[in-house]
């Protein structure tokens, strides 16, 4: 049976993994090969090692900490950040990488997931989509979106592009869908709303999602406790579910969490 | 020390399954050169990209597969190395394989998320196939594919895996090898794997 997966994720800034609350005030975490081998031998089924500035500057760095993380461990390795085009993808896959994860260039350009999925297999492409809740009052102000009666309001869901800095307008499920007709061979969602709260993943968003799209979804943003990894994978119907902080802060290894999840009838790899 | 080529089809992430193999105490090397072929003692037609474009890719080598095979030679396929060592498959439209194992690739059928990712469960059918020594039933590896290998052959295979339905994770005949899931991503279960195929290729 297939196994649900609980991967770790390293937000990297200048080769260094970093902490931050809603993708703001960061704090330093560790070196990401060091940080790699510990979840490797705690267990992780993935690693997601995402470059979070990005920068042209940065490429050098992060192709450096793509070969040496990819020579550290025997798991699979999503990199993301920054992909703009099929030739940064190869030379990511070409580092060691086993997936790449697409979002800002994605949006800009959505033929970029087509192209990709083409040439290196819709299984090595992964659509990062970073969403907003946009609370309405009545479903006549937010007309042609998908709005969803959540414990905190009705809602619909937009994108944001450029780590968060900048919203599409553009209703998240309608482009999930758009971006796996292309080619996307899984969906990697983040929350503008829960990432770094350690509230719980939002599960509405993900519930609806796994009910639209027939790829594999990972679950992110807001693991604080085992539970909240569980609610994702059983209520959010997620194949896998992404944290970080709640192990950078060594408050849970991967394989308490692990047991915590076959404790509750959750087929896991331990 | 054990020398292998792993084929390059320009595309994905050969680095791993090179690294791969020189924990489980081969020397690899990345090619796609007849003359660098010849001189190994196994090769491993690695798993990435799409059926056609890596056909494409390894088509003027084919003549040297197959003499090195009959020299002797250890072939281990791995995902889509091992799709492409069957009769046929109808990824994006039907193309003939190697036909070293007779069946056809077929798309993974609908009622299930796909490309199924992720880490599944052996069901080891033949417990002394070398290429399984030392491993468990049960054991999890990991898989990253949308097709899959209907063997024809009963004999041939050597374990299964259920999503859904079963179907073949491990082929195998005389010194021909092959496996759906990545042995090179699978943890100390691969690598065990990896170090079977070493032993393999220097008996």
């Amino acid at each position: 049976m297939l196994a649900k997966r609980i991967i770790p994720c390293l937000d990297m800034v200048a080769g260094r993994v970093v902490k931050g609350v809603r993708f703001r005030n960061l704090k330093d975490a560790g070196d990401p090969v060091e940080l790699a081998m510990a979840y490797d031998s705690q267990g992780a089924d993935e690693l997601v090692l995402l470059d979070i500035t990005a920068s042209n500057e940065g490429r050098e760095t992060l192709i450096d900490v793509v070969e040496r993380t990819a020579d550290a461990i025997m798991i699979p390795l999503t990199v993301g950040g920054g992909i703009r085009s099929s030739a940064d993808v190869r030379r990511i896959l070409n580092a060691g990488a086993d997936k790449v994860s697409i979002n800002t260039a994605a949006v800009r350009n959505p033929s970029l997931i087509g192209e990709c999925s083409r040439i290196f297999g819709s299984q090595c492409i992964v659509l990062a989509v970073d969403v907003r809740r946009i609370y309405v009052r009545r479903a006549s102000e937010a007309s042609g979106k998908t709005l969803i009666e959540t414990p905190e309001g009705l809602c619909w869901w937009d994108v944001y592009i450029y780590g968060g800095r900048q919203a599409v307008g553009m209703d998240a499920f309608k482009w999930v869908e758009e971006a796996v007709s292309l080619g996307a061979g899984e969906i990697m969602p983040s929350s503008l709303d829960f990432d770094g709260t350690g509230r719980g993943y939002d599960l509405p968003f993900l519930a609806e999602l796994a009910d639209r799209v027939s790829v594999p979804i990972i679950a992110s943003s807001g693991a604080g406790t085992p539970k909240h990894i569980l609610e994702a994978l059983t209520i959010g119907k997620a194949d896998a579910a992404l944290a970080a902080g709640i192990f950078h802060r060594g408050e849970y290894t991967v394989r308490d969490v692990k047991k915590f999840l076959a404790s509750k009838g959750i087929p896991v790899r331990l | 020390m054990p020398k292998i080529a792993i084929v390059d089809y320009g595309l994905g992430n050969l680095r791993s399954i090179r690294k791969g193999l020189e924990r489980a105490g081969a020397e690899a090397i990345v090619t796609n050169e007849v003359h660098r072929i010849a001189e190994v003692d196994a090769i491993v037609l690695p798993g990435v990209g799409a059926f056609e474009e890596a056909l494409r890719n390894i088509k003027p080598l084919i003549p040297m597969i197959f003499q090195g095979i009959e020299g002797g030679k250890a072939l281990l396929g791995i995902c889509l190395g091992m799709q492409l060592l069957f009769t046929e498959s109808t990824e994006g439209g039907l193309h003939r394989g190697l036909n070293i194992f007779k069946g056809r690739i077929l798309p993974l059928p609908e009622g299930r998320k796909v490309p199924q990712i992720g880490w599944n469960t052996l069901k080891i059918l033949k417990p002394k196939n070398p290429l399984v020594k030392g491993i468990e039933n049960g054991s999890y590896v990991y898989f990253a594919h949308s097709y899959f290998a209907k063997n024809e052959v009963e004999e041939d295979l050597v374990a299964t895996v259920n999503y859904g339905f079963d179907f073949p994770a491990i082929v195998s005949r005389n010194r021909i090898f092959a496996t759906q899931f990545h042995p090179e991503k699978s943890g100390n279960i691969g690598l065990r794997i990896l170090k079977n195929f070493v032993e393999i290729m220097v008996t």
